[in-house]
């Protein structure tokens, strides 16, 4: 099960994606934003960082990407992609999936354990949660304030696309304590908190995070 | 060279927590009768040729612009 990680001028946990989906039993492939080849992954991750020093707005320039218009693509088709953290920027800046985050409203980096609540258990990636679940994953991010139109947000709970919320504590002031959502195929999930940081009990608060990684492994077997 | 100004702001229904902190600074400072502030962001493009707007009402649209979040407002040269 071959999953690639793409690598943007200015991504810094693509290791510990890699790192992650190693951990959970894939094999991680590295991608480069600048080419137009998906190398034949059965999955893509996008990990978090600053990319382009979240110039224009977080994720804007990294949507426009080459390889990004391949993963838009594929993602349409079925391909799982996961984004998180500035991913998840990315996601949202490219049209697949809906909102926007912007800067936290309390103006201050937030970086803590956090606790969410598994919202859909049957997406490519948490198909191994349970729904209702409480994890516990790193935050860590200064614009990723969840926001979307009332009539978008109204729409996207009818729909049952929240992932993720919040849990004891909203870290950002995202609208309706939104960590997470996917697309209408729930084969595209963003978050802003990091899974791939709670993999292993000596560097994270749990090893919760592992979740996501074996998730889409039986999710790209299914495929 | 034809000067174009995009000018992008967050939309009324989005919080603006940056304009707010401006906003209690400039009470602070005593300018009380600033009732609010938006932050923005003010671009200044020099374009080659005639400028053609339907290209660059694009480039503000689809780039510098997040119509999720964002207004966007194209000032094109008037000469």
């Amino acid at each position: 099960m071959r999953i690639g990680i793409i690598t943007f001028p200015g991504s810094l946990d693509d290791v510990d994606a890699a790192r992650a989906v190693r951990l959970a039993g894939g094999e991680p492939v590295a991608l480069w934003h600048a080419d137009h080849d998906l190398k034949d992954v059965d999955a893509v991750v996008l990990p978090g960082g600053f990319s382009y020093g979240d110039y224009l707005r977080a994720g804007a320039i990294a949507a426009r990407a080459p390889l990004m218009q391949d993963v838009v693509t594929r993602a349409r088709q079925g391909l799982p992609v996961l984004g998180i953290c500035n991913g998840f920027q990315v996601l949202c800046e490219s049209g697949l999936l809906p909102g926007a985050l912007t800067r936290n409203s309390h103006l201050h980096f937030r970086n803590r354990d956090q606790v969410l609540r598994v919202e859909r258990a049957d997406t490519s990636w948490t198909s191994d949660y349970a729904p209702g679940q409480r994890i516990v994953v790193p935050v860590k991010n200064g614009e990723g304030r969840y926001v979307a139109a009332d009539e978008d947000l109204d729409r996207l709970e009818a729909e049952n696309r929240v992932v993720f919320r919040y849990v004891d504590g909203n870290p950002n002031g995202s609208l309706r304590d939104i960590a997470g959502v996917t697309s209408e195929n729930g084969r595209v999930v963003g978050l802003m908190p990091h899974p791939e940081h709670a993999i292993e009990d000596l560097t994270g608060p749990s090893t919760d995070g592992l979740g996501f990684f074996t998730s889409v492994l039986s999710a790209a077997v299914a495929a | 060279m034809p000067r174009v100004v995009v000018d992008v702001v967050l939309k009324p229904e989005i919080s603006d927590p940056q304009g707010q902190a401006v906003l209690g600074a400039l009470g602070r400072l005593g300018h009380g009768g600033v009732r609010s502030v938006r932050q923005g962001k003010h671009f200044v493009l020099d374009v080659e040729g005639t400028p053609d707007e339907a290209e660059l009402k694009q480039i503000a649209e689809t780039l510098l612009a997040n119509p999720v979040i964002e207004d966007v407002e194209l000032h094109l040269p008037t000469d």
